[in-house]
């Protein structure tokens, strides 16, 4: 499949597409070679503010990732037919995510070279063990059924038997991943702002936002680039997930302001005053925030009404408003937001380092660069089975019709 | 005709693959000569390590180890050795006393097997104490 | 003579599993000797710190200075990546859960030690992903700087704000390099360690031998009739954030 799809189907935009990738993954390798020299002082991060955007980057793609289930759930357990040609493309979405993730916990890592000892010393009392179990195994999961699925389409039989036990298991898999990333966070008994039981179910709405929006963004692409189409009830159904997720992420968003607003405790107000107003003369978030805000509203309001939501254009304004109002609230305020009252009551800010940014652009690439070698494959398969079932067809009412 | 140009790639990949041991067929490469010139070897009546040397040579990364792993993680700094001696399990207090020559004790040894042990990242040399 | 491809294959497996035992036997022998703690060694279940607040005053800084000065913490120079294992700090800072609008001019002014404390139930233990942050035999909170890998999940669990990172390589920033104790390398966390190499040979933490007036009163909190539950007894004593369930083993004598 691989050698049809990129070396026997030639297409030059693609491989310059390739190709503008990998000068992006390669500088970001050059920056990470100069952290790796210099240390991570070539990063924004202080004593205070000690996780960064790496780690935030972490978070927003394990929602990435988790959100495929949105797709498989419906179509193996419910039998909503309508997935059935974009199972693999959001499974393939997770494969090129959860490396994403792991890309971003090695170069956050002080010591990189050790990081077998979290094998050899495995600690059962930490999230972040469970994190790199599950992690991998949603990898490994979703690259065995993603890759069996799309071979047994391209042979035209069914996937072996073994594959549905490995997709019933990914299931609840992909909920576990973003719950062991939010119970990084929620345990944590000094940080007020994480120090709560809604992290987990917040990070799951916010995923089955993000992702699916994503994901029509990329049907979206295909259909333009590639030729293949995602099938208008597919969108149709995607889209409705997109609207009820965002709807039911911005319920929780709002929630956290009446518990701290209403209870007055200090240490619930602190973050959102530093994140939306400014806290003690320091207000570097504030303008993100508002933009967070502004497009959460646009996205609720060209998702909610269904004249807007199923005409393409305003769609993708929505999808891509989603995304990025849920990039900066996961992505970016939501680790450093937790960290930037310090322990003893200082406000430390954080701006990213050139090279931390250049880094991040890098993995971003290689992201970009997996999904696209893969979407390659997948369009070369359908591409194929599509024109069988229509030869078939026409085949057999030919035949009808003698 | 095509078996003829398998079995000459195959001489080239043998060898190519063989280097490491024709290329430098006959020329003397020495092992280096450690230097026990130390004063604090020179001051000792029976000039011996903590084991014998042989073992000292093939195990003393593995004896770090297990110091490494006995003095921070389990609390014990004694070393009772095989001879019933005690010593204080230190790299920069105990085997550095005796061998303060690192370049032409540990240094000697590691440039010439390329080796590269990270201790000194963290553990201090005898000559970068002002 | 004829031999089958698969008896070949067979008895060459053989002979190198057989060639490649003996330099593995020396290779797995092992350690011959044995070990043991330090005769000197003082002995504790639980150690635990009383600071009796007014006494230490005039000693802070002659504290902080042999501690950071005998265990090469580094000075970087900048409040960004500082590095303290133990600091000056005021009261409105320290005891954020127990502070109003109008304490008293004394105790707005008022200089505390603060530190690593040593927790019962410390966060940082729980969240260390390769035990490199552990609880040793005797109550500290130990750093194996061997095995950590700079995740810094320690530093986002700690509520005190005890630990610091290494996000530069310190030793140009060590005034005067201490030989008998290694410096630390970039990408590690590091704190206080309750002089554990001290206690080990007998002597008392750099910063309780610092404290001339008995400002800083070391013990085991397990022994009833050690000094700091004598202390503990006898004064009224205040910890920092004690609502978070972390049992800091710090006790302050206001």
């Amino acid at each position: 499949m691989l050698e049809k799809a990129l070396i026997k189907e030639r297409n030059n935009s693609f491989y310059g597409w390739l190709f503008f990738l990998l000068v992006l993954i390669g500088i970001g390798m050059g920056a990470y070679i100069y952290q790796l020299i210099e240390g991570l002082t070539v990063t924004g991060m202080s004593r205070d503010i000690s996780w960064g955007l790496y780690i935030g980057q972490f978070t927003f793609f394990v929602g990435v990732a988790a959100s495929a289930v949105m797709l498989v759930l419906p179509y193996y357990l419910h039998n909503v037919k309508e997935f059935g040609r974009i199972t693999v493309v959001g499974e393939f979405l997770a494969i090129g995510s959860v490396i994403m993730c792991m890309l971003f916990i090695l170069v956050d890592m002080g010591m990189p070279m050790r990081v077998l000892n979290m094998i050899l010393h495995p600690t059962p009392t930490s999230p972040m063990f469970w994190d790199m179990v599950v992690l991998s195994g949603y990898l490994l999961l979703n690259l065995f059924i993603g890759w069996n699925v799309l071979e047994a389409e391209s042979k035209g039989v069914h996937p072996p038997k073994w594959v549905k036990v490995l997709i019933y298991i990914s299931i609840p898999w992909a909920v576990s991943i973003h719950t062991v990333t939010a119970f990084l966070y929620s345990g944590l008994p000094g940080r007020h702002y994480w120090l709560t039981a809604l992290i987990a179910p917040k990070f799951l709405a916010s995923a089955f936002a993000t992702g699916p929006a994503l994901l029509i963004i990329i049907c979206f692409l295909l259909k333009k680039f590639a030729g293949f189409d995602a099938g208008k009830e597919a969108i149709r159904k995607l889209s409705l997930i997109v609207t009820y997720s965002m709807c039911i992420t911005i319920f929780m968003v709002a929630v956290e302001f009446f518990t701290a607003f209403y209870s007055q405790v200090p240490g619930h107000m602190a973050t959102l005053q530093y994140l939306f107003a400014g806290l003690h003369g320091h207000s570097g978030f504030v303008p993100f925030m508002w933009v967070f805000a502004i497009l959460s509203v646009v996205a609720l309001v060209l998702l909610i009404p269904k004249k807007t939501r199923e005409k393409e254009s305003t769609l993708l304004i929505g999808c891509i408003s989603v995304f990025i109002s849920m990039w900066i609230e996961k992505g970016l305020s939501f680790v450093i937001g937790g960290l930037v009252e310090n322990p003893l009551g200082r406000i430390t800010e954080y701006t990213p380092g050139l090279a931390e940014i250049l880094i991040i652009v890098g993995i971003w690439a290689i992201g970009a660069f997996i999904v696209s070698v893969l979407y390659k494959i997948v369009v070369s398969v359908k591409r194929e089975t599509d024109v069988y079932s229509a030869n078939t067809i026409q085949i057999s009412t030919r035949n009808e019709g003698l | 005709m095509k078996n003829r140009n398998v079995i000459i790639g195959l001489a080239i990949f043998v060898v190519l693959i063989t280097i490491p041991f024709w290329y430098g067929a006959g020329k003397e490469s020495k092992a280096p000569e450690l230097s026990l010139d130390t004063p604090a070897i020179q001051a000792l009546d029976e000039k011996k390590c903590i084991e014998d040397t042989e073992f000292m040579r093939s195990n003393h990364m593995e004896l770090l180890n297990d110091w490494k792993v006995q003095v921070v993680r389990e609390g014990n700094r004694i070393y009772v050795a095989e001879d019933g001696k005690e010593y204080l399990m230190s790299l920069q207090n105990t085997c550095l006393e005796c061998h303060s020559n690192k370049e032409e004790f540990c240094d000697a040894c590691h440039d010439y097997s390329g080796v590269e042990p990270n201790c000194w990242t963290c553990h201090v040399e005898p000559e970068e104490v002002k | 003579m004829d031999i089958s491809r698969r008896k070949f294959l067979k008895v060459g497996g053989a002979s190198i599993l057989a060639l490649g035992a003996l330099p593995l036997r020396n290779v797995l022998a092992g350690t011959p000797g044995s070990y043991k703690p330090d005769s000197k060694a003082q002995k504790a279940k639980n150690w635990a710190m009383v600071i009796d607040v007014n006494k230490l005053e005039d000693d802070l800084e002659a504290c902080i200075a042999a501690c950071h000065k005998i265990h090469n913490v580094p000075d970087i120079g900048n409040p960004k990546e500082e590095i303290k294992w133990a600091w000056i700090d005021t009261y409105e800072h320290l005891f954020l859960d127990n502070k109003h609008d109008y304490l008293d001019e004394e105790m707005k002014n008022k200089k505390f030690l603060a530190l690593c404390n040593h927790c019962e139930n410390a966060a940082c233990v729980r969240v260390c992903p390769t035990k490199a942050t552990f609880k040793n035999a005797e109550g500290i909170v130990m750093m194996d700087f061997h095995r950590c890998i700079g995740c810094r999940y320690c530093i986002a669990a700690c509520p005190y704000g005890a630990r610091s990172f290494n996000f530069r390589d310190p030793r140009p920033y060590i005034e005067e390099i201490n030989p008998e104790f290694p410096t630390r390398m970039k990408g590690v966390v590091e704190k206080c360690n309750f002089c554990a190499e001290r206690l080990a040979v007998g002597l008392q933490p750099a910063c309780v031998e610092a404290s001339k007036n008995g400002g800083i009163i070391f013990g085991d909190l397990d022994d009833p009739n050690s000094e700091v539950r004598k202390a503990l007894a006898a004064h009224h004593t205040i910890q920092r954030k004690t609502n978070l369930g972390t049992q800091p083993k710090v006790f302050y004598i206001v």
